[in-house]
């Protein structure tokens, strides 16, 4: 592979068009399962994404190199087995080797498994472009997903537990004293389908393009 | 070759399970060692923590000895039996009946002091939940409490596991007067000066009702056994104030 394909037009786009145009949260609507699950605090949700980035990124090189020999007609069940495979492989490795890491992904390794993220990139994706392409796109929508995920929770865990990463940043600040009360709806699933709410709003209002035409 | 025919297919989806079943048998075989040794330093680790020894999982296993000296292992009526308390695995023993069940009781020494510790084991929201509840020789004071979840919801139900959770069970009581009232976890916040509650956490009622379950079922598995032990130590703390009740009755007689 030459440098100058590394730095190409298509490279870029493959990871950047995730991360805005093309996010995977707030355009394509996938995903919204774990981004409510797991964003009441930071560090759950960067743990998350970080596995969602290893585990996609890999499932989706995994699916390129193995896409001519696919039968097409159990291509999912394929897609699904690598997906479930990997997770349950790092998921041993983590618990024999960094115990604390794995006992901080404890549930997530399942929704890991079921993140439609994963399964809609490997069908999209991998199983129509070349390894390295796949790869960039694994990562690109990794890191899509992470900047949503870890937005939701920084705005959940400030405003519900007056925390960042349990770092007790609102009392520092002396906003108590203000009159403000930590916000228990903030904790609480709807509020992060309605903070994601107000992120795809914000999105459209600065990238007109995403609005549909009526 | 067509990847699409019948027989392909079959023996495709045939020698991807064969290679996805021995990849993960193999990964499952060899890292059980490391990861049972994981799960029984974290055991020494929170058994210790529950009465105040704070070590890493590494140093878990040298201090130990040092510090739990003597392990029983009960029957519900408060006899001792035979077997090994660190090895009995509460999760299997709580399905059982309750008179076949085995009780695992911990007794620790730290500076001179002795006190009981109680494994627990109950359900949680999604999965099971477990902990390790100290009392002081008295028998009803709580000491510590340490707990832990398999899979509640992170900042939610998963809170158990904080000292923010556990911390406020120091000092609690178990008993009123003579009647077992275990600990109550209160949802919207225990009342101030309540001896057997405390603080729930907010949208994590189920997990939280859980502990209390869990604390009732367990301490009172345990009742027989501190009945056995409870003259030896009302004789202890009797004797005072048996004295200052003659002199009142001296006074009424005079």
């Amino acid at each position: 592979m030459s440098k100058s394909n590394l730095l190409s037009k298509r490279t870029k786009q493959l990871l950047s068009d995730p991360l805005n145009d093309n996010n995977p949260i707030t355009v394509q609507v996938l995903g919204i399962c774990s981004a409510l699950a797991i964003t009441v605090q930071l560090k759950p949700a960067i743990v998350m994404a970080l596995s969602v980035m290893v585990v996609l990124s890999v499932a989706n090189v995994i699916i390129s190199l193995m896409r001519k020999v696919i039968p097409s007609r159990i291509r999912i069940i394929v897609q699904l087995v690598v997906v479930a495979t990997l997770v349950i492989i790092v998921d041993q490795v983590l618990r024999a080797f960094v115990y604390d890491v794995s006992k901080e992904l404890s549930v997530f390794v399942g929704l890991i498994i079921t993140n439609c993220i994963i399964m809609g990139r490997l069908e999209a994706f991998g199983m129509a472009n070349d390894p390295w392409d796949s790869f960039l796109d694994g990562l690109g929508n990794s890191f899509g997903y992470a900047w949503i995920l870890i937005a939701v929770a920084f705005f959940r865990e400030l405003l519900g537990s007056g925390t960042l990463f349990g770092y007790p940043v609102l009392e520092s600040l002396g906003v108590y004293k203000l009159g403000y009360e930590n916000n228990g709806m903030m904790i609480l699933p709807p509020m992060a389908l309605i903070t994601v709410g107000v992120i795809i709003w914000i999105q459209r209002v600065k990238n007109i393009k995403l609005v549909e035409s009526k | 070759m067509d990847v699409n025919k019948n027989s392909y297919t079959f023996g495709f989806a045939a020698i991807m399970v064969i290679i996805v079943a021995a990849l993960l048998s193999t990964a499952a075989i060899e890292l059980k060692p490391f990861q049972d040794r994981n799960v029984e330093l974290e055991k020494k680790q929170n058994i210790l923590s529950s009465v105040g020894v704070a070590i890493d999982r590494d140093g878990a296993e040298e201090i130990y000895g040092t510090y739990i000296k003597s392990e029983l292992v009960l029957n519900n009526k408060g006899e001792e039996v035979e077997g090994s308390a660190f090895d009995v695995d509460l999760g299997k023993e709580v399905k059982k009946e309750a008179d076949a069940q085995l009780l695992p009781l911990f007794i620790s020494e730290v500076d001179g002091k002795k006190r009981y510790i109680i494994p627990l084991r109950g359900k949680g929201l999604w999965g099971p939940i477990w902990g390790f509840i100290s009392l002081e020789d008295d028998l009803n004071s709580v000491f510590g409490a340490v707990f832990d979840h398999k899979s509640e919801t992170p900042g939610l139900g998963a809170e158990i596991n904080r000292a923010s959770f556990q911390d406020p069970f120091k000092g609690k009581t178990i008993f009123e007067g003579e009647e077992f009232t275990s600990i109550k976890v209160i949802k919207g916040g225990a009342q101030q000066g309540d001896m057997h509650a405390v603080d729930g956490i907010s949208g994590g009622t189920i997990t939280s009702d859980g502990v209390s379950d869990m604390l009732e079922e367990r301490l009172g598995m345990y009742l027989p056994y501190f009945n056995t032990l409870k003259p030896a130590i009302e004789v202890d703390s009797l004797f005072n104030p048996l004295d200052s009740i003659v002199s009142v009755n001296d006074s009424i007689i005079n």
